[in-house]
Protein backbone atom coordinates (compact mmCIF):
# COMPACT_ATOMS: atom_id res chain seq x y z
CA UNK A 1 0.00 0.00 0.00
CA UNK A 2 2.09 3.09 -1.14
CA UNK A 3 1.22 6.31 0.21
CA UNK A 4 -0.16 7.58 -3.34
CA UNK A 5 -3.68 5.25 -3.20
CA UNK A 6 -3.86 6.13 0.50
CA UNK A 7 -3.87 9.45 -0.51
CA UNK A 8 -6.28 9.77 -3.83
CA UNK A 9 -9.70 9.96 -1.01
CA UNK A 10 -11.04 6.64 -2.82
CA UNK A 11 -11.50 3.59 -0.64
CA UNK A 12 -9.15 1.88 -2.79
CA UNK A 13 -7.74 -0.85 0.01
CA UNK A 14 -11.38 -1.66 0.42
CA UNK A 15 -11.81 -2.16 -3.21
CA UNK A 16 -9.27 -4.30 -3.59
CA UNK A 17 -9.99 -6.40 -0.51
CA UNK A 18 -13.23 -6.96 -2.10
CA UNK A 19 -11.65 -8.55 -5.05
CA UNK A 20 -9.05 -10.83 -3.81
CA UNK A 21 -12.68 -11.96 -1.42
CA UNK A 22 -14.02 -12.91 -4.05
CA UNK A 23 -11.73 -15.06 -5.70
CA UNK A 24 -10.90 -16.47 -2.68
CA UNK A 25 -14.19 -17.58 -1.53
CA UNK A 26 -16.41 -19.96 -3.10
CA UNK A 27 -19.72 -18.20 -1.99
CA UNK A 28 -20.77 -14.59 -1.17
CA UNK A 29 -17.92 -12.84 0.82
CA UNK A 30 -19.13 -10.82 3.94
CA UNK A 31 -21.87 -11.27 5.98
CA UNK A 32 -25.23 -12.90 4.56
CA UNK A 33 -28.62 -12.81 7.08
CA UNK A 34 -31.57 -14.56 5.75
CA UNK A 35 -34.60 -14.19 7.99
CA UNK A 36 -32.41 -14.57 10.39
CA UNK A 37 -34.80 -13.80 14.50
CA UNK A 38 -33.96 -14.78 17.78
CA UNK A 39 -36.51 -15.45 20.47
CA UNK A 40 -35.59 -16.51 23.69
CA UNK A 41 -37.18 -19.04 26.06
CA UNK A 42 -38.82 -17.68 29.08
CA UNK A 43 -40.50 -18.96 32.26
CA UNK A 44 -43.49 -16.77 30.78
CA UNK A 45 -43.10 -17.28 27.55
CA UNK A 46 -41.55 -16.89 24.45
CA UNK A 47 -39.55 -13.40 24.79
CA UNK A 48 -39.15 -12.41 20.84
CA UNK A 49 -35.91 -10.54 20.56
CA UNK A 50 -35.04 -10.10 16.76
CA UNK A 51 -37.41 -10.16 14.31
CA UNK A 52 -36.65 -11.99 11.15
CA UNK A 53 -33.69 -9.89 9.76
CA UNK A 54 -32.67 -9.73 6.04
CA UNK A 55 -29.33 -7.63 4.95
CA UNK A 56 -25.60 -8.07 3.51
CA UNK A 57 -22.66 -6.84 4.56
CA UNK A 58 -19.97 -6.36 2.18
CA UNK A 59 -16.34 -7.53 2.61
CA UNK A 60 -14.63 -4.60 3.88
CA UNK A 61 -17.65 -2.35 4.32
CA UNK A 62 -17.73 -0.31 7.35
CA UNK A 63 -21.51 -1.24 8.31
CA UNK A 64 -22.66 0.46 11.43
CA UNK A 65 -25.76 -0.63 13.24
CA UNK A 66 -27.88 2.05 15.42
CA UNK A 67 -30.58 1.06 17.84
CA UNK A 68 -32.04 1.91 21.48
CA UNK A 69 -31.32 -0.22 24.44
CA UNK A 70 -32.38 -3.70 24.17
CA UNK A 71 -33.17 -3.74 20.90
CA UNK A 72 -31.01 -7.30 20.50
CA UNK A 73 -27.95 -5.57 18.88
CA UNK A 74 -25.96 -8.15 21.71
CA UNK A 75 -27.60 -11.06 20.02
CA UNK A 76 -27.30 -10.30 16.86
CA UNK A 77 -23.08 -10.13 17.39
CA UNK A 78 -23.03 -13.58 18.92
CA UNK A 79 -24.94 -14.98 16.11
CA UNK A 80 -22.79 -13.38 13.86
CA UNK A 81 -19.61 -14.72 15.74
CA UNK A 82 -21.64 -18.62 16.25
CA UNK A 83 -22.17 -18.18 20.45
CA UNK A 84 -26.03 -18.26 19.69
CA UNK A 85 -28.13 -20.03 17.12
CA UNK A 86 -30.69 -18.05 15.69
CA UNK A 87 -34.21 -19.25 16.19
CA UNK A 88 -34.27 -19.22 12.59
CA UNK A 89 -33.29 -18.36 9.57
CA UNK A 90 -29.54 -18.93 8.29
CA UNK A 91 -26.12 -16.61 8.59
CA UNK A 92 -23.00 -16.77 6.30
CA UNK A 93 -19.75 -15.81 6.64
CA UNK A 94 -17.57 -15.75 3.70
CA UNK A 95 -20.21 -17.96 2.43
CA UNK A 96 -20.26 -20.36 5.18
CA UNK A 97 -23.01 -20.84 7.31
CA UNK A 98 -22.84 -19.96 10.73
CA UNK A 99 -23.37 -23.19 13.15
CA UNK A 100 -20.85 -22.88 15.73
CA UNK A 101 -17.71 -20.13 16.45
CA UNK A 102 -15.95 -20.16 13.40
CA UNK A 103 -13.13 -17.79 14.98
CA UNK A 104 -13.35 -15.85 11.67
CA UNK A 105 -13.85 -12.83 13.77
CA UNK A 106 -12.52 -10.24 16.16
CA UNK A 107 -14.56 -9.18 18.80
CA UNK A 108 -14.39 -6.16 20.83
CA UNK A 109 -16.92 -5.54 23.28
CA UNK A 110 -17.55 -1.73 25.79
CA UNK A 111 -15.10 -3.54 28.46
CA UNK A 112 -11.90 -3.71 27.15
CA UNK A 113 -12.13 -7.06 29.31
CA UNK A 114 -8.21 -7.55 29.03
CA UNK A 115 -6.97 -10.52 31.51
CA UNK A 116 -5.48 -9.15 34.63
CA UNK A 117 -2.98 -11.34 34.67
CA UNK A 118 -1.77 -10.94 31.33
CA UNK A 119 0.56 -8.53 29.89
CA UNK A 120 -0.88 -6.90 26.55
CA UNK A 121 1.06 -8.35 24.20
CA UNK A 122 -0.09 -12.17 26.34
CA UNK A 123 -3.50 -10.03 26.17
CA UNK A 124 -3.15 -9.68 22.37
CA UNK A 125 -2.13 -13.22 21.68
CA UNK A 126 -5.01 -14.73 23.44
CA UNK A 127 -6.89 -15.60 20.28
CA UNK A 128 -3.89 -17.43 19.14
CA UNK A 129 -3.52 -19.35 22.27
CA UNK A 130 -7.36 -20.73 21.84
CA UNK A 131 -6.84 -21.31 18.35
CA UNK A 132 -3.86 -23.02 19.12
CA UNK A 133 -2.26 -21.59 16.57
CA UNK A 134 1.88 -21.09 16.18
CA UNK A 135 3.05 -18.56 18.41
CA UNK A 136 6.35 -17.78 17.03
CA UNK A 137 4.53 -17.39 13.63
CA UNK A 138 1.82 -14.44 15.18
CA UNK A 139 3.96 -12.85 17.45
CA UNK A 140 5.46 -10.67 14.86
CA UNK A 141 1.99 -9.69 13.93
CA UNK A 142 1.25 -8.82 17.52
CA UNK A 143 4.09 -6.32 17.84
CA UNK A 144 2.74 -5.23 14.49
CA UNK A 145 -0.85 -4.55 15.60
CA UNK A 146 0.62 -2.92 18.83
CA UNK A 147 2.47 -0.72 16.63
CA UNK A 148 -0.27 0.45 14.63
CA UNK A 149 -2.81 1.29 17.56
CA UNK A 150 0.89 3.37 19.16
CA UNK A 151 1.39 0.33 22.23
CA UNK A 152 4.70 -0.89 21.12
CA UNK A 153 6.35 0.08 24.38
CA UNK A 154 3.87 -0.67 26.39
CA UNK A 155 3.89 -4.54 25.33
CA UNK A 156 5.36 -5.43 28.75
CA UNK A 157 2.90 -3.71 30.45
CA UNK A 158 0.02 -5.20 32.87
CA UNK A 159 -3.59 -3.69 32.26
CA UNK A 160 -4.47 -1.80 34.97
CA UNK A 161 -1.21 0.29 34.52
CA UNK A 162 -2.90 1.46 30.67
CA UNK A 163 -5.51 3.78 31.10
CA UNK A 164 -8.94 3.21 29.68
CA UNK A 165 -8.37 4.09 25.94
CA UNK A 166 -5.10 2.23 25.54
CA UNK A 167 -6.83 -0.38 26.70
CA UNK A 168 -9.32 -0.21 24.45
CA UNK A 169 -6.53 -0.30 21.87
CA UNK A 170 -5.15 -3.30 23.33
CA UNK A 171 -8.60 -5.21 22.72
CA UNK A 172 -8.45 -3.58 19.41
CA UNK A 173 -5.27 -5.83 18.74
CA UNK A 174 -6.74 -8.73 20.22
CA UNK A 175 -9.41 -8.42 17.82
CA UNK A 176 -6.97 -8.74 14.62
CA UNK A 177 -4.00 -10.63 15.70
CA UNK A 178 -5.81 -13.55 14.41
CA UNK A 179 -6.05 -11.95 11.35
CA UNK A 180 -10.06 -12.70 10.81
CA UNK A 181 -11.99 -11.51 7.75
CA UNK A 182 -14.23 -9.73 10.30
CA UNK A 183 -14.53 -7.80 12.78
CA UNK A 184 -17.07 -7.10 15.51
CA UNK A 185 -17.49 -4.31 17.73
CA UNK A 186 -20.06 -3.93 20.64
CA UNK A 187 -20.08 -0.44 21.52
CA UNK A 188 -16.51 -0.38 21.69
CA UNK A 189 -16.00 3.28 23.04
CA UNK A 190 -19.07 4.07 24.99
CA UNK A 191 -17.32 3.56 28.65
CA UNK A 192 -14.64 6.13 27.23
CA UNK A 193 -14.54 9.74 27.66
CA UNK A 194 -15.67 12.19 25.06
CA UNK A 195 -12.60 13.04 24.06
CA UNK A 196 -10.81 10.44 24.15
CA UNK A 197 -13.95 8.69 21.79
CA UNK A 198 -13.47 10.98 18.90
CA UNK A 199 -10.50 10.18 18.38
CA UNK A 200 -10.51 6.54 18.99
CA UNK A 201 -13.03 6.93 15.92
CA UNK A 202 -11.00 8.51 14.04
CA UNK A 203 -7.99 6.05 14.88
CA UNK A 204 -10.58 3.02 14.21
CA UNK A 205 -11.36 4.54 10.85
CA UNK A 206 -7.24 4.56 10.17
CA UNK A 207 -6.92 1.19 10.81
CA UNK A 208 -9.84 -0.16 9.09
CA UNK A 209 -8.13 1.02 6.33
CA UNK A 210 -5.22 -0.27 6.67
CA UNK A 211 -6.25 -3.58 7.72
CA UNK A 212 -9.25 -3.59 5.22
CA UNK A 213 -11.41 -5.64 7.29
CA UNK A 214 -14.96 -5.68 7.55
CA UNK A 215 -16.54 -4.06 10.40
CA UNK A 216 -20.13 -4.51 12.27
CA UNK A 217 -19.69 -1.70 14.58
CA UNK A 218 -23.22 -1.13 16.98
CA UNK A 219 -23.53 1.92 19.10
CA UNK A 220 -25.63 4.45 20.86
CA UNK A 221 -24.60 7.36 19.00
CA UNK A 222 -25.83 8.51 16.02
CA UNK A 223 -23.23 10.66 15.34
CA UNK A 224 -20.57 8.39 16.03
CA UNK A 225 -22.35 5.79 13.88
CA UNK A 226 -22.53 8.07 10.70
CA UNK A 227 -19.05 9.45 11.24
CA UNK A 228 -17.87 6.14 11.32
CA UNK A 229 -20.14 4.06 8.56
CA UNK A 230 -20.30 3.48 5.24
CA UNK A 231 -24.10 2.59 5.87
CA UNK A 232 -26.05 2.82 8.94
CA UNK A 233 -28.74 0.26 9.60
CA UNK A 234 -30.97 1.47 12.07
CA UNK A 235 -32.83 -1.04 14.47
CA UNK A 236 -36.54 -0.80 16.02
CA UNK A 237 -37.35 -1.34 19.47
CA UNK A 238 -37.53 -4.26 20.98
CA UNK A 239 -38.23 -6.86 19.05
CA UNK A 240 -35.26 -5.17 17.36
CA UNK A 241 -36.43 -5.46 13.28
CA UNK A 242 -34.51 -3.07 10.57
CA UNK A 243 -36.37 0.46 10.73
CA UNK A 244 -34.07 1.88 7.93
CA UNK A 245 -30.18 1.56 5.94
CA UNK A 246 -28.66 4.35 5.00
CA UNK A 247 -25.65 5.22 2.77
CA UNK A 248 -23.98 7.74 4.05
CA UNK A 249 -22.36 9.95 1.04
CA UNK A 250 -19.23 11.38 2.90
CA UNK A 251 -15.97 10.54 1.51
CA UNK A 252 -13.50 9.04 3.02
CA UNK A 253 -10.53 9.42 4.37
CA UNK A 254 -13.06 11.72 6.97
CA UNK A 255 -11.45 13.84 9.66
CA UNK A 256 -13.41 15.27 12.50
CA UNK A 257 -14.50 18.10 10.49
CA UNK A 258 -16.90 15.79 8.24
CA UNK A 259 -19.07 15.89 11.19
CA UNK A 260 -19.41 19.76 10.06
CA UNK A 261 -20.63 18.99 6.45
CA UNK A 262 -24.56 19.67 5.91
CA UNK A 263 -24.75 15.71 4.58
CA UNK A 264 -23.46 14.68 8.37
CA UNK A 265 -25.94 16.71 9.95
CA UNK A 266 -28.60 16.25 7.87
CA UNK A 267 -28.33 12.03 7.89
CA UNK A 268 -27.78 12.56 11.99
CA UNK A 269 -30.98 14.84 11.85
CA UNK A 270 -32.90 11.79 9.85
CA UNK A 271 -32.06 9.04 12.00
CA UNK A 272 -32.36 10.50 14.96
CA UNK A 273 -36.12 11.00 13.51
CA UNK A 274 -36.29 7.26 13.57
CA UNK A 275 -36.08 7.28 17.69
CA UNK A 276 -38.02 10.58 18.19
CA UNK A 277 -41.58 9.50 16.37
CA UNK A 278 -41.38 6.13 18.03
CA UNK A 279 -40.81 7.15 21.55
CA UNK A 280 -43.67 9.53 20.84
CA UNK A 281 -45.87 6.63 20.20
CA UNK A 282 -45.42 4.94 22.97
CA UNK B 1 23.48 11.28 57.39
CA UNK B 2 22.56 10.62 61.15
CA UNK B 3 20.12 12.76 60.90
CA UNK B 4 17.46 11.45 57.95
CA UNK B 5 18.49 8.07 59.38
CA UNK B 6 17.17 7.96 62.95
CA UNK B 7 13.28 9.12 62.30
CA UNK B 8 13.52 7.25 58.88
CA UNK B 9 14.99 3.85 60.64
CA UNK B 10 12.64 3.99 63.24
CA UNK B 11 9.40 4.40 61.21
CA UNK B 12 10.73 1.81 58.63
CA UNK B 13 10.85 -0.75 61.97
CA UNK B 14 7.59 0.23 62.92
CA UNK B 15 6.30 -0.42 59.71
CA UNK B 16 7.56 -4.33 59.09
CA UNK B 17 4.81 -6.59 59.04
CA UNK B 18 5.27 -8.32 62.24
CA UNK B 19 6.13 -5.08 64.35
CA UNK B 20 2.88 -3.98 65.26
CA UNK B 21 0.74 -7.08 66.13
CA UNK B 22 3.86 -7.85 68.29
CA UNK B 23 3.68 -4.72 70.16
CA UNK B 24 0.51 -5.18 70.50
CA UNK B 25 0.61 -8.84 72.02
CA UNK B 26 2.80 -7.08 74.43
CA UNK B 27 0.44 -4.78 75.16
CA UNK B 28 -2.35 -7.82 75.87
CA UNK B 29 -0.18 -9.59 77.64
CA UNK B 30 0.74 -6.52 80.19
CA UNK B 31 -2.93 -5.96 80.87
CA UNK B 32 -3.65 -9.51 81.25
CA UNK B 33 -0.63 -9.85 83.82
CA UNK B 34 -1.99 -6.45 85.33
CA UNK B 35 -5.79 -7.45 85.51
CA UNK B 36 -4.78 -10.86 87.44
CA UNK B 37 -2.70 -8.73 90.04
CA UNK B 38 -5.57 -6.32 90.69
CA UNK B 39 -8.27 -7.91 90.56
CA UNK B 40 -6.96 -10.91 92.38
CA UNK B 41 -7.76 -13.42 89.98
CA UNK B 42 -7.01 -17.26 91.64
CA UNK B 43 -4.63 -19.01 89.63
CA UNK B 44 -7.28 -21.57 89.07
CA UNK B 45 -9.34 -18.73 86.91
CA UNK B 46 -6.82 -17.56 85.29
CA UNK B 47 -3.50 -17.87 85.48
CA UNK B 48 -1.05 -15.49 85.63
CA UNK B 49 1.52 -15.08 81.98
CA UNK B 50 4.54 -15.16 83.61
CA UNK B 51 3.39 -18.99 84.83
CA UNK B 52 2.57 -19.87 81.32
CA UNK B 53 6.01 -18.60 79.89
CA UNK B 54 7.56 -20.69 82.56
CA UNK B 55 5.52 -23.95 81.29
CA UNK B 56 6.66 -23.08 77.52
CA UNK B 57 9.83 -22.91 78.86
CA UNK B 58 10.16 -26.27 80.42
CA UNK B 59 8.06 -28.23 78.36
CA UNK B 60 9.06 -27.06 75.25
CA UNK B 61 10.23 -29.98 73.65
CA UNK B 62 6.75 -31.95 74.33
CA UNK B 63 4.88 -29.38 73.81
CA UNK B 64 6.64 -30.15 70.13
CA UNK B 65 6.35 -33.11 70.49
CA UNK B 66 2.81 -32.94 70.99
CA UNK B 67 2.37 -30.32 68.34
CA UNK B 68 3.59 -32.63 65.92
CA UNK B 69 0.44 -35.05 65.33
CA UNK B 70 -1.66 -31.98 65.36
CA UNK B 71 0.24 -30.34 62.91
CA UNK B 72 0.35 -33.55 60.18
CA UNK B 73 -3.38 -33.69 60.92
CA UNK B 74 -4.23 -30.25 60.24
CA UNK B 75 -2.23 -30.10 56.87
CA UNK B 76 -3.42 -33.74 55.43
CA UNK B 77 -7.03 -32.64 56.21
CA UNK B 78 -6.08 -28.92 54.58
CA UNK B 79 -5.08 -30.41 51.50
CA UNK B 80 -7.76 -32.72 51.24
CA UNK B 81 -10.23 -29.64 51.67
CA UNK B 82 -8.39 -27.65 48.75
CA UNK B 83 -8.30 -31.43 46.55
CA UNK B 84 -12.00 -31.53 46.97
CA UNK B 85 -13.19 -28.46 47.38
CA UNK B 86 -11.86 -27.09 44.34
CA UNK B 87 -13.27 -29.65 42.16
CA UNK B 88 -16.27 -29.42 43.64
CA UNK B 89 -16.81 -25.62 43.24
CA UNK B 90 -16.07 -26.05 39.89
CA UNK B 91 -18.92 -28.95 39.35
CA UNK B 92 -21.15 -26.55 41.58
CA UNK B 93 -20.12 -23.38 39.21
CA UNK B 94 -20.39 -25.34 35.91
CA UNK B 95 -23.42 -27.37 35.86
CA UNK B 96 -26.70 -25.91 37.36
CA UNK B 97 -27.68 -29.13 38.28
CA UNK B 98 -25.22 -30.30 40.13
CA UNK B 99 -26.02 -27.23 42.14
CA UNK B 100 -29.00 -27.80 42.68
CA UNK B 101 -28.43 -31.09 43.96
CA UNK B 102 -25.59 -30.38 45.67
CA UNK B 103 -25.29 -27.17 47.44
CA UNK B 104 -28.25 -27.26 49.99
CA UNK B 105 -26.77 -30.56 50.67
CA UNK B 106 -23.37 -28.75 51.29
CA UNK B 107 -24.82 -25.78 53.05
CA UNK B 108 -27.18 -28.21 55.45
CA UNK B 109 -24.46 -30.63 56.08
CA UNK B 110 -22.08 -27.82 56.85
CA UNK B 111 -24.79 -26.57 60.01
CA UNK B 112 -24.05 -29.58 61.80
CA UNK B 113 -22.05 -29.84 64.64
CA UNK B 114 -18.72 -31.46 63.95
CA UNK B 115 -17.86 -32.00 67.03
CA UNK B 116 -20.99 -33.98 67.75
CA UNK B 117 -20.25 -36.18 65.23
CA UNK B 118 -16.62 -36.27 65.58
CA UNK B 119 -17.09 -39.36 68.27
CA UNK B 120 -18.05 -41.30 64.96
CA UNK B 121 -15.09 -40.96 63.79
CA UNK B 122 -12.91 -42.76 66.05
CA UNK B 123 -15.89 -45.54 66.13
CA UNK B 124 -15.29 -46.07 62.53
CA UNK B 125 -11.08 -45.32 62.41
CA UNK B 126 -9.93 -46.18 66.24
CA UNK B 127 -7.54 -43.50 67.70
CA UNK B 128 -5.02 -43.23 65.35
CA UNK B 129 -4.42 -40.23 62.84
CA UNK B 130 -7.82 -40.56 60.37
CA UNK B 131 -10.64 -39.53 62.69
CA UNK B 132 -8.73 -35.84 62.88
CA UNK B 133 -8.00 -35.75 59.60
CA UNK B 134 -11.35 -36.15 58.84
CA UNK B 135 -12.25 -33.49 61.54
CA UNK B 136 -10.28 -31.02 59.87
CA UNK B 137 -10.85 -31.84 56.60
CA UNK B 138 -14.46 -31.87 57.21
CA UNK B 139 -14.52 -28.40 58.94
CA UNK B 140 -11.95 -26.60 56.25
CA UNK B 141 -13.85 -27.88 53.11
CA UNK B 142 -16.73 -25.82 53.60
CA UNK B 143 -14.83 -22.21 53.12
CA UNK B 144 -13.04 -23.18 50.26
CA UNK B 145 -16.14 -24.65 48.07
CA UNK B 146 -18.06 -21.14 48.86
CA UNK B 147 -14.63 -18.95 47.93
CA UNK B 148 -13.81 -21.21 44.51
CA UNK B 149 -17.74 -21.51 44.01
CA UNK B 150 -18.06 -17.67 44.45
CA UNK B 151 -15.13 -17.12 42.16
CA UNK B 152 -15.18 -18.94 39.86
CA UNK B 153 -19.06 -17.66 39.21
CA UNK B 154 -17.98 -13.79 38.90
CA UNK B 155 -15.70 -14.14 35.65
CA UNK B 156 -17.22 -12.05 32.90
CA UNK B 157 -19.81 -13.92 30.48
CA UNK B 158 -18.53 -11.73 27.84
CA UNK B 159 -14.66 -12.66 28.75
CA UNK B 160 -15.89 -16.92 28.35
CA UNK B 161 -17.70 -15.65 24.80
CA UNK B 162 -15.14 -13.49 23.92
CA UNK B 163 -12.76 -16.60 24.31
CA UNK B 164 -14.96 -19.28 22.82
CA UNK B 165 -15.58 -17.40 19.93
CA UNK B 166 -12.13 -18.15 19.25
CA UNK B 167 -12.75 -21.29 19.01
CA UNK B 168 -11.01 -22.04 22.18
CA UNK B 169 -12.53 -25.54 23.84
CA UNK B 170 -14.21 -25.99 27.16
CA UNK B 171 -11.03 -27.13 28.74
CA UNK B 172 -8.41 -24.32 27.12
CA UNK B 173 -11.13 -21.27 27.84
CA UNK B 174 -11.29 -22.71 31.73
CA UNK B 175 -7.64 -22.71 32.23
CA UNK B 176 -6.94 -19.36 30.25
CA UNK B 177 -10.35 -17.33 32.01
CA UNK B 178 -11.82 -18.82 34.73
CA UNK B 179 -9.82 -20.52 36.67
CA UNK B 180 -7.01 -17.51 36.97
CA UNK B 181 -9.88 -15.38 37.86
CA UNK B 182 -11.29 -17.46 40.87
CA UNK B 183 -7.70 -18.12 42.45
CA UNK B 184 -7.97 -14.73 44.33
CA UNK B 185 -11.22 -16.13 45.92
CA UNK B 186 -9.73 -19.65 46.36
CA UNK B 187 -7.03 -18.03 47.64
CA UNK B 188 -9.29 -16.12 50.51
CA UNK B 189 -11.01 -19.57 51.29
CA UNK B 190 -7.92 -21.60 51.66
CA UNK B 191 -6.85 -19.07 54.40
CA UNK B 192 -10.01 -19.61 56.17
CA UNK B 193 -9.71 -23.27 55.44
CA UNK B 194 -6.20 -23.65 57.13
CA UNK B 195 -7.27 -21.92 60.68
CA UNK B 196 -10.60 -23.51 60.66
CA UNK B 197 -8.67 -26.78 59.85
CA UNK B 198 -6.29 -26.62 63.15
CA UNK B 199 -9.55 -26.31 65.24
CA UNK B 200 -10.97 -29.19 63.68
CA UNK B 201 -7.96 -31.24 64.18
CA UNK B 202 -8.25 -30.25 67.84
CA UNK B 203 -11.54 -31.37 67.67
CA UNK B 204 -10.65 -34.60 66.53
CA UNK B 205 -8.16 -35.00 69.40
CA UNK B 206 -10.61 -34.10 72.09
CA UNK B 207 -12.89 -36.59 71.08
CA UNK B 208 -10.70 -39.47 70.99
CA UNK B 209 -6.92 -39.11 71.49
CA UNK B 210 -3.66 -40.05 73.29
CA UNK B 211 -1.39 -37.37 71.36
CA UNK B 212 -1.73 -33.86 70.20
CA UNK B 213 -2.58 -30.60 71.70
CA UNK B 214 -5.80 -31.63 71.84
CA UNK B 215 -5.34 -34.01 73.55
CA UNK B 216 -2.52 -31.81 75.89
CA UNK B 217 -5.61 -29.43 76.26
CA UNK B 218 -7.79 -31.81 77.31
CA UNK B 219 -5.58 -33.55 80.09
CA UNK B 220 -4.60 -29.90 81.66
CA UNK B 221 -8.22 -28.73 81.80
CA UNK B 222 -8.75 -32.22 83.78
CA UNK B 223 -6.61 -31.52 86.08
CA UNK B 224 -6.83 -27.71 86.53
CA UNK B 225 -3.32 -27.63 84.91
CA UNK B 226 -4.32 -23.76 83.60
CA UNK B 227 -0.78 -22.78 82.83
CA UNK B 228 -0.48 -25.56 80.67
CA UNK B 229 -3.13 -25.42 78.90
CA UNK B 230 -2.62 -21.66 78.22
CA UNK B 231 0.65 -22.72 76.84
CA UNK B 232 -1.12 -25.24 74.47
CA UNK B 233 -3.26 -22.82 73.38
CA UNK B 234 -0.38 -20.62 72.47
CA UNK B 235 1.29 -23.37 70.61
CA UNK B 236 -2.02 -23.68 68.75
CA UNK B 237 -2.32 -20.01 68.03
CA UNK B 238 0.99 -20.07 66.56
CA UNK B 239 0.32 -23.11 64.19
CA UNK B 240 -2.67 -21.65 63.03
CA UNK B 241 -0.17 -18.06 62.45
CA UNK B 242 2.10 -20.04 60.60
CA UNK B 243 -0.03 -21.96 58.80
CA UNK B 244 -1.76 -18.99 57.59
CA UNK B 245 1.56 -17.27 56.76
CA UNK B 246 2.69 -20.05 54.36
CA UNK B 247 -0.71 -20.19 52.33
CA UNK B 248 0.27 -16.38 51.90
CA UNK B 249 3.35 -16.78 50.75
CA UNK B 250 2.54 -19.62 48.37
CA UNK B 251 -0.96 -16.94 47.02
CA UNK B 252 1.85 -14.10 46.45
CA UNK B 253 3.43 -16.41 43.97
CA UNK B 254 0.68 -17.58 42.36
CA UNK B 255 -1.01 -14.49 42.17
CA UNK B 256 1.23 -11.70 42.01
CA UNK B 257 -0.67 -9.60 39.62
CA UNK B 258 -3.35 -9.34 41.88
CA UNK B 259 -2.25 -9.24 45.89
CA UNK B 260 0.99 -7.27 44.52
CA UNK B 261 0.54 -5.18 41.78
CA UNK B 262 4.19 -4.15 41.66
CA UNK B 263 5.62 -7.50 40.22
CA UNK B 264 5.54 -8.02 36.54
CA UNK B 265 3.71 -11.36 35.15
CA UNK B 266 6.23 -13.10 33.16
CA UNK B 267 5.25 -13.75 29.81
CA UNK B 268 4.80 -17.47 29.58
CA UNK B 269 3.07 -20.21 27.55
Amino acid sequence: MDPATKMSGVDQSGARLRLVSDRAAGGTPGIQLSGVSKTYRSRDGDVPSLRPLDFHINAGEFFVVVGPSGCGKSTLLKMISGLLAPSSGEIFVEGEAVTRPHGNVGIVFQNSLLLPWRNILANVMLPIDMKRLPRDEYLPRAMELLKLVGLESFEKKLPWQLSGGMQQRASICRALVHDPKIMLMDEPFGALDAMTRERMNVELMRIQRETGKTVLLITHSIPEAVFLADRVLVMTERPGAIAAIYDVPLRRPRSLDAMAEPAFTELVQRIRKHFFTQSALD
Amino acid sequence: MAEPNGPGGVSKALNAAWVRPFLFLIFIVVAWDLTIRLFRIPPYQIPAPGDVVVVLWHDWPELMRQAWPTTYATICGFLLSAVFGIPVAMLIAGSKTVESYVYPLLVFSQSVPKIAIAPLFVVWFGFGIIPKVISAFLLGFFPVVVSAVQGFKSVDPDMVDLARAMQGSRFRVFCAVNLPHAMPAIFSGLKVSVTLAVVGAVVGEFVGSNSGIGYVLQRSIGTFDLPTMFAALVILALLGVVLFWIVDRIERLVIPWHVSQREEVIFAA
